[in-house]
């Protein structure tokens, strides 16, 4: 095999579907470089492709960074490296397989499906736009992830997260399954919230008040949630095919002390020269 | 009433308020007196009140000059009160008024603008040099003395044929062609009014030079100066859409602030106001906080990648590059930022201004920018990298001979902030983080920013800056150096006359009197 990137476009009751065979490898073994993959899966969508299947990723970074066609379906086959998304606008990514670091970082709308696991840092920063994990992911999921208006980001992971979920957070909505996680243990880490301002994090399953971070608090869960958390599992049970329980009783929300978290901390008396 | 009354303090503890009194009083000739009340509309901090019939002294006086420059009958004087207090030169009466404000009100000290603190400026010890006989001058008005600078990452290697041709270059990435060494730093809607922004955006365009967005997006009505616009990306990300990272000119990481090095962005709620809110893409009222730093870089190879994502973002059409910080280390960071893939590094030097940061940083941290610059050409230089990246540096550009020095020192381009608000009727009375400025400048008050004509703002800093580049070639001419990338890095034609010669020996200054040889 060598290093090229097979590229067939088919037309399909008019859905133009573009498949990008990056499988191959170099007379080293390397895969192919991630900016000649990206090239390809911008010049398919510059030729206006509906969808994009790519086949054979094997860590390529920056898939899909900026892209903003709203319309835009990528499937991918394989594992995309880190940055999956990266300040994405619109674009669906569904990855069958597991994502790497910083999947969705600063995206401003759109969604992302991951049947497998994510690793660190999901949904860094995102203003708008969902991403569904199936499997679990690692530290820093869904820090400073900010609401504006109508755009309102949401991560869902199926599993458990690790240390510093939902850092910083100033807005949209994390909210973490637990799957595989004994009732007895808690399927999220320790700093929960640090420093956050804004958002809500909900957690099925145990959180107890030592695992807070500075500037987050532990409330009960209201009417409106249940009604957040029934949208976000439902869209989960749809994506990946599964049924969740209803047993709101097991729910844990986490919200921020305040939003104005530096108030009264700054003393504003002039300089003398 | 220089320091706030403080709520919190009962009957008896007030008097501790008291003991600071205020640093500047308007003087006002009662006999040339209008009596409009002209001042006591324009002072923004509420320091005249009309009572009994005269325009009366309330106290909180910043000395910003608004009330004397707006009065009709000019019968208003600033003056410098004297404290009164007990002189000693260890607890200076800053330092007790400090103590005093803190022991009230139990808070982080606020300030703003660069630090005023009297660390003297190196560029004032560094003396240019001349032609003479044997390199002659040569004269601007009548020959070509070229000012043009580019940004972005240089080719590492280029191959020519027998003929002269160039066949082959690597390595090198996209350029901005600007006029001038001159770019404007990033200062941020917020930070300061719309007016303000739009007059330096504007300035940036007439003398087809970048200007810094700052971190908070970019207003729908600017996108017509993207072309002149340095896009930033900070550790909040506000604003950061793939339309603000395909239409700008550049694309800066903002890692750190000479100001506050090692410190994030706070914009207080009170400021987010709608058109804020509205830019940066938050809810009104929130604190706008940029963490300090990116989560999601921890190392030089992170900030590959965050370089690399944007590259990829922007499809390599237009430069990618860091602005850190001059802290101590500075070399080393810049030699690993370069090595991460920058294609343009900025370096803030210690004395660059800020909207709002803790007084503690900006007064104690950080490096001066005349040796940061000179230890990162040195270094750079050394390992083989500076040929690949364009340095700019900033952090107190006062002057054109300042601009001319921290070229000479290693920079390709300066960076200004400070100076341009100058032009536009700063007065550096640091009182920005307050958003009260009577001149409309770092305020979101829609009655001061109206103050600012954004006509008249960007006029005053073109002019500012084209005169600056008129000197730079006048010197340039002066030294023999027809083109300014002749004078980046060249230290021989700097002399140290100061007190430290071991400052000169770090940056690689001679001292004056010594020759050539």
């Amino acid at each position: 095999m060598d290093g090229t990137i097979l590229t067939k476009t088919v037309v399909l009751d008019g859905v133009k579907e573009t498949t990008i065979d990056v499988s191959g490898r170099d007379q080293w073994g390397r895969p192919i470089d991630q900016r000649e993959l990206n090239i390809e899966v911008r010049k398919a969508i510059g030729e206006g492709a509906d969808r994009i299947i790519l086949e054979g990723v094997m860590g390529q970074r920056y898939i899909a960074s900026a892209a903003t066609n709203r319309c835009l379906y990528i499937g991918i086959k394989g594992t995309p490296g880190n940055d999956l998304g990266a300040f994405m606008d619109g674009p669906t990514l569904e990855v069958f397989g597991n994502a790497q670091d910083m999947t969705g970082n600063t995206m401003s709308s759109g969604r992302i499906v991951i049947h497998g696991n994510a690793w660190d840092v999901t949904g860094l920063a995102a203003r708008g736009g969902r991403i569904l994990v199936k499997g679990s992911s690692g530290y820093r999921v869904g820090i400073h992830m900010k609401a504006f208006g109508s755009s309102k980001p949401s991560v869902v992971i199926g599993g458990s997260t690790g240390d510093y979920l939902g850092e910083y957070m100033a807005g949209g909505t994390v909210l973490v399954l637990g799957h595989g996680v004994p009732e007895a243990e808690s399927p999220v880490g320790t700093f929960i919230g640090a420093g956050m301002h804004g958002g809500v994090i909900y957690v099925h399953g145990r959180v107890d008040e030592h695992q807070l971070g500075t500037g987050a608090k532990l409330c009960p869960l209201e009417a409106e949630d249940r009604e957040a958390i029934e949208e976000l599992l439902s869209d989960f049970e749809r994506s990946f095919g599964m049924t969740e329980e209803r047993d709101w009783e097991r729910y844990s929300k986490i919200m921020p002390m305040s939003s104005r978290p530096f108030r009264g901390r700054f003393d504003p008396t002039m300089v003398w020269p | 009433m220089n320091a706030p009354a403080h709520a919190s303090l009962d009957d008896k503890e007030r008097v501790f308020d008291r003991i600071i009194p205020d640093k500047f009083r308007p003087i006002i000739d009662r006999n040339a007196c209008l009596n409009c009340k002209r001042c006591v509309k324009e002072c923004s901090f509420g320091a005249l009140e009309w009572k009994d019939d005269r325009v009366v002294y309330k106290g909180g006086c910043v000395a910003c000059q608004r009330c004397s420059a707006m009065c009709p009958a000019r019968c208003i004087e600033i003056a410098t009160v004297p404290s009164g207090l007990p002189p000693h030169a260890s607890y200076t009466e800053r330092v007790r008024q400090g103590i005093n404000a803190q022991a009230s009100s139990g808070g982080v000290l606020l300030c703003s603008c660069g630090t005023d603190m009297p660390y003297g400026m190196i560029f004032d010890d560094l003396i240019l040099d001349a032609a003479q006989v044997t390199n002659p001058s040569i004269d601007p008005l009548r020959e070509q003395v070229e000012t043009r600078t580019y940004v972005g990452r240089r080719s590492s290697r280029v191959m020519l044929s027998g003929d002269g041709y160039v066949t082959e270059s690597d390595g090198s990435g996209p350029v901005v062609a600007m006029d001038m060494p001159i770019m404007f730093g990033h200062i941020s809607l917020g930070a300061v009014s719309y007016n303000c922004q739009r007059s330096l955006f504007q300035a940036a365009k007439d003398l087809n030079i970048l200007a810094g967005s700052g971190e908070g997006g970019l207003h729908a009505d600017f996108l017509q100066f993207a072309d002149h616009i340095n896009g930033e990306v900070a550790s909040g990300r506000f604003g950061v859409t793939p339309e603000y990272l395909r239409r700008t000119a550049a694309v800066e990481i903002k890692v750190g602030q000479g100001a506050k090095p090692g410190h994030g962005g706070h914009l207080p709620g009170e400021k987010v106001s709608d058109l804020i809110s509205q830019t940066r893409m938050i809810p009104l009222g929130t604190d706008a906080l940029s963490p300090y730093p990116h989560h999601d870089i921890y190392s030089i190879e992170d900030l590959q990648q965050l370089i690399a994502a944007l590259k990829e973002s922007v499809e390599y059409r237009v430069p990618v590059g860091v602005k850190i910080a001059a802290v101590h280390n500075v070399a080393a960071i810049a030699s690993g930022v370069v090595r991460a893939g920058a294609d343009f590094i900025t370096i803030d030097g210690f004395r660059g201004g800020t909207g709002s940061t803790p007084r503690v940083i900006r007064d104690h941290a950080g490096l001066p920018i005349e040796v940061a610059t000179a230890v990162v050409d040195k270094r750079l230089n050394e390992e083989g990298l500076r040929n690949r990246v364009t340095v700019c540096a900033g952090g107190s550009i006062r002057s054109a001979a300042d601009m001319i020095k921290v070229i000479a020192l290693g920079a390709d381009v300066a960076m200004v902030c400070t100076s341009a608000l100058i032009a536009m009727g700063c007065q550096v009375c640091q009182s920005c983080h307050r958003g009260l400025c009577a001149w409309g400048i770092a305020t979101q008050r829609p009655e001061l920013t109206s103050r600012l004509d954004p006509e008249i703002g960007a006029r005053r800093v073109t002019r500012l800056f084209h005169a600056w580049n008129e000197e730079l070639k006048e010197v340039m001419g002066a030294m023999g150096i027809d083109a300014v990338e002749s004078l980046v890095g060249n230290r021989d034609r700097l002399r140290y006359f100061g007190p430290n010669q071991k400052i000169a020996e770090v940056m690689g200054v001679k001292h004056v009197g010594e020759g050539w040889g």
